[in-house]
């Protein structure tokens, strides 16, 4: 496989009593599409966090395209995209606005980043919206404006946490479509937070497992399949609700 | 939905996503404005377009008119009586009222820090709340660009906005006195106008400092209000009432009088809207020569005539520092609470 783009090593968060993320080692490779899973409150959100420089960690180390976030912070976020999750707007400015704004925050020069934005929003489905005001939105179509956020600055790296919840389902159809699409055709690698086990199934390549900050597994479909049961051939939602004991997540 | 033509147009996008991002070339090839700026000039243009802001101007432009209104109806009253001020005409613009409406500076202390207040006191947490904190975060900028291009957007309108006032009354007593100022009074409106910003830098900062505290942007801003009604109204109140408790039973000495009333105005001074008026009067007033109680050893000989522009200034110069460092101390709490919050999608 091809070279590692994120290293996690021991990385530890503590919130003076409680530990949010406790020692996660784990290794995302360039152009893959990887899959975070795991309950809420979990370690993932804090995890993302880490590897952006937004939050510093307790222990451990991270290392984004060979880049320690919490020293060169800047280096990290030229490279990475993020959709938060629930991600907000200026609602009393437009659609192309908002891109347009995240564009010059990358030093993106105007008439480019303007051509960008109204491409990008064709891309996502928005190009009527363009010029509503972002407050106006529904929450799918933030959504959508959030996935040409993170496209506008053209990253190595989108983080995307739970970006499909809200969209409609024609709709999560094509973003995943579009997802597996700029992989395959200019190597971003992708990181997916979800809760929706068939989506993720659909499109990661790997996943890893979190449960109380602790990784519980990495690795594919298959070998955690393998890893689960001794053998494989079970669906990512057997394999999820093994883990947490018939779980009611669906 | 989505287009059938994906392909062509992230072709078009992501043509060349090799080893490093085409825009760190692009800065080269062409002058880009740097991120700070742009964030400045969204911040400005923000404020600009609000609603708040456009009720805030048109009622310290409605109330500055009218207390320079009355200044001038006072002028031919005050003009003939003969006194040492009489030199500093210009200036009696700033400072005259007659008795039923306050003076210009009167209401610069008084509306400045509800400008100052309602320009910052939803900074940062209505970024928090909208879910743009962490979006922005996640761009290749410095943490502390957010509060800093906050301030100086804000300290950049209100200046904007206390330039034009300050001019528009010079304007007014040229045309309607048909007197210029001099050097000297001209550079004590310039120096007023500045002291102006300071005061209202210092709301700011107030406000801006609560908006970090608070996550509601109404309990930010109440705060706030309730912080300049305590030391419009009640702070005066508190200071007469410890200055009744602890005044000297019998007076013995000129010096223990003198000591005692710079004692109460000291407490006082720690009123910020008692140090910009302290700073205004001085200022404006040139025959004021001493902002505290003298003794009858330190007045004598002294030649009751308007002090130098340099000696004003030296004499507010404590006020001036005083505001300054005030505006700074609150900066700096603001600036560390917001650095080491962790921002977390809404």
């Amino acid at each position: 496989m091809s070279e590692p783009i994120i290293e996690l090593v021991d990385l530890t968060k503590k919130y003076r009593l409680f530990t949010a993320v406790d020692h996660i080692n784990l290794t995302v490779r360039k152009g893959e599409i990887f899959g975070f899973l795991g309950p809420n409150g979990a370690g993932k959100s804090t995890t993302i966090l880490m590897m952006l420089g937004l939050t510093e960690p307790t222990e451990g180390s991270v290392r984004v395209c060979g880049i320690d976030p919490e020293r060169q912070p800047l280096g990290v976020k030229r490279r990475v995209g993020y959709l938060p999750e629930d991600v907000g707007f200026y609602d009393n400015r437009d659609g192309v606005f908002n891109l347009i704004y995240t564009a010059r925050l990358n030093s993106i020069p105007e008439d480019e980043a303007k051509t960008r934005a109204l491409e990008l929003l064709q891309l996502v489905g928005l190009e009527d919206a363009g010029k509503k005001n972002a407050g106006q939105y529904s929450r799918g179509m933030r959504q959508r404006l959030g996935l040409a956020d993170v496209l506008i600055k053209n990253p190595e790296i989108a983080i995307l946490d739970e970006p499909t919840s809200g969209i409609d389902p024609q709709g999560v159809k094509s973003f995943l479509n579009l997802i597996l699409k700029l992989r395959d055709e200019h190597g971003l690698t992708v990181l997916f937070s979800s809760h929706n086990l068939h989506q993720v199934e659909e499109v990661c390549d790997r996943v890893a497992i979190f449960n109380s900050g602790k990784l519980q597994a990495v690795g594919d479909i298959e070998a955690l399949s393998n890893q689960v049961f001794g053998e494989s051939g079970h669906n990512l939602e057997e394999i999820y609700n093994c883990f947490f004991e018939g779980g009611t997540e669906q | 939905m989505m287009n059938v033509n994906i392909t062509a147009i992230s072709r078009k996008l992501f043509n060349n996503n090799s080893e490093k991002s085409p825009y760190s070339m692009s800065l080269n090839r062409k002058k880009v404005q740097h991120p700070f700026w742009v964030m400045v000039s969204k911040e400005i243009s923000d404020q600009v377009r609000s609603w708040r802001f456009i009720i805030l101007v048109a009622l310290i432009a409605l109330t500055c008119l009218a207390s320079v209104y009355t200044a001038l109806t006072q002028f031919p009253k005050s003009a003939g009586a003969k006194s040492s001020e009489d030199i500093f005409f210009f200036l009696k613009l700033f400072t005259l009222s007659d008795g039923t409406l306050p003076s210009f500076t009167v209401f610069i202390s008084f509306l400045g820090p509800l400008l100052g207040l309602s320009l910052g006191f939803d900074a940062i947490n209505s970024e928090m709340n909208r879910g743009t904190l962490s979006r922005i975060l996640s761009q290749p900028i410095y943490r502390d660009y957010i509060i800093n291009a906050k301030f100086l957007a804000a300290l950049s309108v209100v200046s904007f906005l206390f330039v034009t006032l300050g001019l528009l009354v010079v304007g007014a007593g040229l045309i309607f006195l048909g007197i210029p100022p001099t050097v000297d009074e001209l550079w004590r409106v310039i120096f007023f106008v500045l002291l102006s910003i300071v005061y209202v830098a210092f709301w700011l900062n107030l406000s801006i400092f609560f908006s970090i505290i608070f996550r509601q942007p109404a309990t930010s801003a109440l705060a706030g209000i309730a912080v300049w009604i305590f030391f419009s109204i009640f702070y005066n109140m508190i200071i007469q009432l410890i200055a009744k408790g602890i005044a000297p039973q019998q007076i013995y000495s000129e010096q223990q009088a003198v000591n005692f009333q710079n004692f109460v105005l000291n407490l006082m001074r720690l009123n910020p809207s008692q140090l910009f008026s302290d700073a205004t009067v001085t200022l404006l007033m040139p025959s004021v020569r001493s902002l505290g109680a003298l003794t009858m050893a330190q007045v004598e000989g002294a030649i009751p005539t308007p002090l130098p522009l340099g000696q004003s200034l030296l004499m507010v110069w404590p006020q001036v520092t005083g505001l300054v460092a005030g505006t700074i101390v609150l900066f700096a709490i603001s600036y560390y609470l917001f650095m080491r919050r962790e921002v977390r999608s809404r």
